[in-house]
């Protein structure tokens, strides 16, 4: 790691999306009125598969070396050189960067060509096709800096994208507010975000090496221990804290995640590729990629952890009882975030970053699926005007139903690798209580899917009669895309197998040596080690699935148990309390935004008559004093000026009689002259 | 040696050809006649200048002024009839009393 090997492959990987982008925004329109859509699909999806095929070119360089050699460094040119502050754009590749490389251009690749057949009938196609590259190059970007600032720039950059995609059709109001609140949301974590890199920044300084390189901070982190902090706590979770703010708002966690149901407001590869695939990772891979700072802050970790179990079944809860196709999906996306977080709070980072891998491949499929439906029923997303799909849809029915077991943690399905690991994992660094919320959570968690998958696929059809003509399986670019990533559910875990079944885990292996801090290695080692507990509890989780499973069964397929009567139990609240998503936007709705709007129009009217009217007083005052400094120029300055005109003109026109033109006139006038200038000299004798 | 001529009358001499010519420069109306008035104003001063080179002392700075001035003579009599013919193309005569276009 002292000699990063250099490259140049990294920045032709971040720089194509970015070349698709401008294209489609620059030359976009007269491509797509010249060539037709399908130049701005060749453009928007060729750059991201071959951003694709070099990352995966970039892999195979990188498992060809041993391990310890497995960082690339691709240095553009200096950025920032002031004050001991020295950045580059250089882009960084190691084992955790790969992974997310390769899951973003991978997955976002197939969300791209997914999009060809989704978005066809849009106009403004290449619109979509730029933000979707640009997105992806700021996810790059983010995910390849070497150094925090750069890192920022991309956290920065899909913030950007994200609200222009959820807002994409900006003439439908409720879309640009879900635009907006994603954006305002995400503001809110970022400041904290910059105020953790500020006081990372200073307190490196003080130690004697200031930088933000992250592989830098990396190894003079350990010289920040014990360095006290702000508010009383030390440093490093004062930091901690303030970046897992950060991360709450990116990756949607409590307190901060009301920003991602909304987003559904935006076309359905968007939320696949944003809000389930890349973007809101970017709070894993933050804390994934600062794990030896995390790791240096039990109490941050603690917070990270009930945070991430607290979400994972908050989220679950209320991803029971919503009825849009699309609200289930994002809840449940909240909620495996949650599983990441409450992963990389108990220290477990690779089983966070391999949750964040298999539920790219299933949640992006599920989310596909769910827009393959919405396709086929015509924009509806109402799931009780759907039912029996699967006859008409047998790919994105079959695939959907995949994805669904991913996510459920069946054995041997992707989700089951990932999802029982971070159980286990919780229990054994004694985080008994979030090992509860997320036990209980994984319960609900297959709820929910088998309550969705049946209320949309199975049973007789409740739409409209015009809605059941239009039934259609969709078009082959999108079904190919959904059996490629259904394939990638039920496979994708296959790389780290649990530990009680079999000792097989290379993906684990492979990010070994970015978890290799002093403090990661303290809490691995901390841990238990004991394969017939984790068999024991393996075997309680996979209870757990199986009875919400029957759950789901009996109620909405089998109707033997009719759901109303658990939502009417205590009365309704506690369904109302759920299905209103625990009123938690009317509540920041009162406590946030209300005050703020009352104190904007406090501020309104102050601008109106306090700021206006001096404003206008001061108008009026200058009005005035140049009425006045009229007068004085037009009466004394001109009067001045005239006179010395008149004065002068007046002259002029006495001394002219003197110019006769008569030459002996001029003769006789020198003749007088001289005779009296001797007569002068003659008398006063000089 | 009284009754000789001495420097006083060649003064004299000059003062008489200087006041033929200021009277002429005066009266002449015709452009021709003042540069003549202006011929015999400038000779009377010659006149001046070698009278006093030669009573004074020997030198020949008056002498040399008196060629000097008959140069001059000659390009103000070469730019004063240039002057005059292009007054009569202008105007048909030459008498400056009929060209007083530049009063004020």
């Amino acid at each position: 790691m002292d000699h990063p090997v250099s490259t140049t492959i990294a920045r032709y990987i971040v720089l194509l999306p970015l070349l698709g982008a401008a294209l489609n925004f620059l030359a976009g329109p007269w491509l797509q009125k010249t060539f037709g859509k399908r130049a701005i699909s060749l453009v928007g999806c060729g750059v991201v598969v071959v951003a694709f095929a070099l990352a995966v070119k970039a892999f195979a360089a990188m498992i060809a070396v041993p391990p310890e050699n497995r960082f690339m460094l691709d240095e553009l040119w200096k950025w920032i050189d002031i004050g001991g502050l020295n950045l580059e754009i250089a882009f960084w590749l190691d084992p955790l960067s790969m992974i997310m490389t390769l899951i973003v251009t991978g997955v976002g690749g197939l969300i791209h060509i997914y999009s060809i057949g989704y978005m066809h009938d849009e106009e403004s196609y290449w619109r979509f096709f730029g933000w979707l590259n640009l997105f992806t190059f700021a996810m790059l970007v983010l995910v390849l800096g070497d150094n925090l600032w750069l890192m920022f720039v991309g956290w920065e950059g899909v913030g950007l994208c994200s609200f222009a995609l959820i807002g994409f059709w900006y003439k439908v109001l409720a879309n640009t507010t879900a635009g907006n609140k994603a954006f305002i949301v995400n503001r809110v974590g970022d400041w904290a975000f910059v105020i953790a890199l500020y006081s990372l920044f200073a307190a490196l300084g003080k130690v004697g090496h200031p930088t933000l390189v992250t592989r830098e901070v990396a190894q003079y982190a350990p010289l920040l221990a014990g360095m006290p902090g702000y508010l009383g706590m030390t440093l490093v979770t004062f930091v901690t804290l303030l970046m897992f703010a950060g991360a709450t708002g990116k990756s949607a966690q409590i307190p901060l995640y009301v920003w991602l149901p909304d987003a559904m407001a935006g076309p359905t590869p968007v939320s696949a590729l944003i809000h389930a695939a890349t973007m809101v990772t970017a709070g894993i891979y933050m804390v994934a990629r600062l794990n030896f700072l995390f790791s240096m802050a039990p109490a941050t970790m603690t917070v990270v952890a009930v945070v991430g179990g607290l979400t994972a079944l908050a989220a679950a809860t209320i991803g029971v009882a919503q009825n849009d196709i699309k609200k289930v999906l994002a809840y449940s996306t909240v909620s495996q975030l949650g599983y990441m977080f409450a992963a990389l709070g108990v220290g477990a980072y690779s089983a966070g970053v391999f949750h964040l891998m298999t539920h790219a491949f299933f949640k992006a499929c599920l989310f596909l699926g769910s827009g393959s439906v919405i396709h086929a029923m015509g924009g509806e997303q109402d799931m009780r005007k759907m039912g029996g799909l699967r006859h008409k849809m047998p790919v994105t029915f079959v695939t959907f139903l995949v994805a669904t077991l991913a996510l459920s943690g069946v054995p041997p399905f992707a989700g089951f690798m990932s999802k029982d690991e971070i159980i286990w994992e919780a229990f054994a660094h004694g985080h008994t209580v979030v090992w509860g919320f997320l036990l209980l959570g994984a319960a609900l968690t297959v709820f929910y899917m088998f309550r969705q998958v049946y209320m949309t696929f199975f049973g007789e059809f409740h739409g409209t009669h015009e809605q059941e003509h239009h039934l259609h399986e969709s078009p082959p670019s999108m079904a190919l895309v959904l059996i490629v990533l259904g394939v990638l559910s039920l496979v994708g875990g296959l790389v780290k197998i649990p530990d009680f079944i079999a000792t097989f885990k290379p993906f684990e292996v492979f990010l070994e040596p970015v978890f290799s801090s002093t403090a990661t290695r303290a809490i691995y080692a901390a841990q238990i080690h004991n394969h017939s507990i984790e068999a024991g509890l393996g075997f309680v989780t996979f209870t757990m699935v199986v009875l919400g499973w029957l759950a789901a069964d009996f109620m909405y397929r089998q109707g033997a148990i009719d759901p109303s009567r658990f939502s009417q139990a205590f009365g309704g609240v506690a369904y109302d309390w759920v299905l209103n998503k625990y009123y938690v936007d009317e509540l920041y709705d009162f406590v946030f935004v209300q005050p703020y709007l009352w104190a904007t129009r406090g501020f309104a009217w102050f601008d109106l008559h306090i700021i206006d009217g001096v404003v206008n007083l001061a108008a009026s005052i200058t009005v005035f004093g140049s009425w006045l400094s009229g007068l004085f120029d037009n009466y004394v300055v001109d009067g001045l000026v005239n006179a010395a005109s008149l004065v002068t003109l007046d002259l002029g026109g006495r001394l002219r009689r003197l110019q006769t033109g008569s030459i002996n006139g001029y003769l006789y006038g020198i003749l007088a002259a001289v005779m009296v200038i001797l007569l002068v000299r003659a008398v006063l004798h000089v | 040696m009284p009754g000789a001529i001495g420097l006083g009358h060649f003064l004299l001499l000059s003062l008489v050809i200087f006041s033929l010519g200021m009277v002429c420069v005066l009266t002449r109306r015709n452009a021709i006649g003042i540069l003549m008035g202006i011929e015999l104003i400038l000779n009377s001063a010659n006149i001046n200048y070698l009278a006093f080179a030669f009573y004074g002392g020997g030198k020949y700075d008056g002498q040399i002024f008196a060629i000097f001035v008959i140069m001059l003579a000659a390009a103000e009599a070469v730019i004063g009839l240039a002057v005059v013919l292009a007054i009569y193309q202008n105007f048909k005569t030459i008498d400056v009393d009929a060209t007083e276009t530049l009063s004020g």
